[in-house]
């Protein structure tokens, strides 16, 4: 029984959501508004159980470490955000976290400029290397704006348009691929667990 | 001073994240460490201030009774009904906590998604009429990629499973690499905007 009276709610949740095919309606409205509601709150518990319990409370209330009031108040200073007078005092917090942009500067220069060069600069004695190769490079060069795309130049770029194109497509198919599993996977739910009518 | 301090903090200790990524020295690592625990005592106010936000956006729109004004109270509802449940029941298994996710939170976002898979197809159908080579290139690649992911494209011919392979390990990775090349170059040059106090968007207005 309560089994059934759950899948109705989510049958009848998936069937508000699907009505948007129609036309935006109540129903959709009703459910969009109630996923917004619910995925908050899904998220307040999670927080306070597993970042304020461990990080806040456990630290000052049962290990004595008192120096966690530091940040905690620094936290508290985020809610000053929507005080007309005082909201500068939200960007304590927001400059704490934003420090770590300091790392990124070496690391990213790192994983994503050398290493990339790195992987793709490998002996040309095959023709997925060679491709690779003439793929990135052409590539960098429609992303090079400082020169007009025109004659060999825009001829050379165009081919960077072609592999973005196909680069493109794939992700896109991928994408295609995830979406309709889960179609397939509601659909399922809809015929199967709810009518029955798939074993 | 409201601006400088905040700003002389962000350029210290991002200097000295500069200097923690190429020194493994102990106090380099002890350093990143406290970052870290502060870091994470900081984080669920980070929440607490979205979730007065989106109480004080809905709050206003029923104050002020602005279009469809109506369906916040459903949000605001669904928000304090979920978290009750979640803090009076705990979030385990078999409470109605997790009821509430497996029934009305996961359902939905998942048909949510899976709305998408109906504006891909007809994006695709727009992309198609436009007739260009690009366009056709494009769904091409997607075509097969997406048939090299399924039996019914080896039925077809072992060609296409072969071609899916070679599309998304040659010129998908040739692609995927240039771009994130530009994308490396582009969170560098904004880090060292920001490092250098040239970026100053991130601390508002005032």
């Amino acid at each position: 029984m309560f089994g059934t009276i759950s899948n109705i709610v989510a049958a009848f949740l998936t069937l508000c959501i699907f009505s948007f095919l129609y036309k935006d309606n109540p129903f959709y409205k009703f459910a969009e508004s109630l996923l917004v509601g619910v995925s908050m709150g899904y998220a307040i518990p999670l927080v306070y159980e597993n970042a304020f319990i461990p990080y806040v409370y456990r630290p000052i209330f049962l290990q004595n470490k008192f120096l966690i009031i530091i940040p905690t108040l620094m936290g508290v200073l985020y809610i000053f955000r929507f005080s007309k007078n005082l909201s500068w005092l939200s960007r304590y917090p927001i400059v704490f976290g934003m420090a770590i942009v300091g790392m990124f500067v070496p690391m990213s220069l790192n994983a994503r400029v050398l290493v990339q060069m790195r992987s793709t600069m490998l002996p040309l004695d095959n023709i997925n290397t060679i491709l690779i190769f003439i793929g990135v490079v052409t590539i960098l060069m429609y992303f090079f704006f400082s020169k007009e795309h025109k004659g060999t130049y825009g001829k050379i770029s165009n081919v960077g348009i072609w592999y973005m194109m196909v680069g493109f497509g794939a992700s896109f198919g991928y994408t295609v691929m995830a979406r309709i599993s889960l179609l397939i996977g509601r659909i399922q739910f809809l015929l199967g667990e709810c009518l029955g009518l798939i074993k | 001073m409201k601006r400088q301090i905040p700003l002389l903090i962000v350029i210290g200790l991002g200097l000295l994240f500069v200097v923690h990524t190429f020194v493994p020295h102990k106090i380099s690592e002890d350093f990143y460490e406290w970052w870290q625990t502060w870091s994470k005592a900081i984080s669920p106010f980070m929440v607490l201030l979205g979730i007065m936000s989106l109480f004080m956006v809905h709050s206003t729109k029923i104050k002020r009774k602005t279009a469809n004004w109506q369906y916040s109270f459903v949000t605001l509802g669904g928000l304090l009904i979920t978290a009750f449940v979640g803090f009076m029941w705990g979030t385990r298994e078999g409470t109605p906590y997790m009821w509430l996710f497996k029934n009305i939170q996961m359902p939905m976002s998942a048909t949510m998604f899976s709305l998408l898979a109906f504006y891909i197809a007809s994006a695709a159908y727009k992309a198609f009429r436009a007739r260009s080579v690009e366009a056709t290139v494009l769904l091409l690649a997607a075509v097969i990629v997406m048939l090299g992911q399924v039996p019914l494209g080896a039925q077809i011919s072992h060609w296409i499973p072969d071609t899916s392979k070679w599309i998304l390990n040659v010129p998908n990775l040739a692609s995927k690499r240039a771009i994130t090349l530009g994308v490396g170059l582009g969170i560098t040059a904004t880090s060292l905007k920001i490092l250098l106090g040239i970026e100053r968007k991130y601390l508002g207005g005032d």
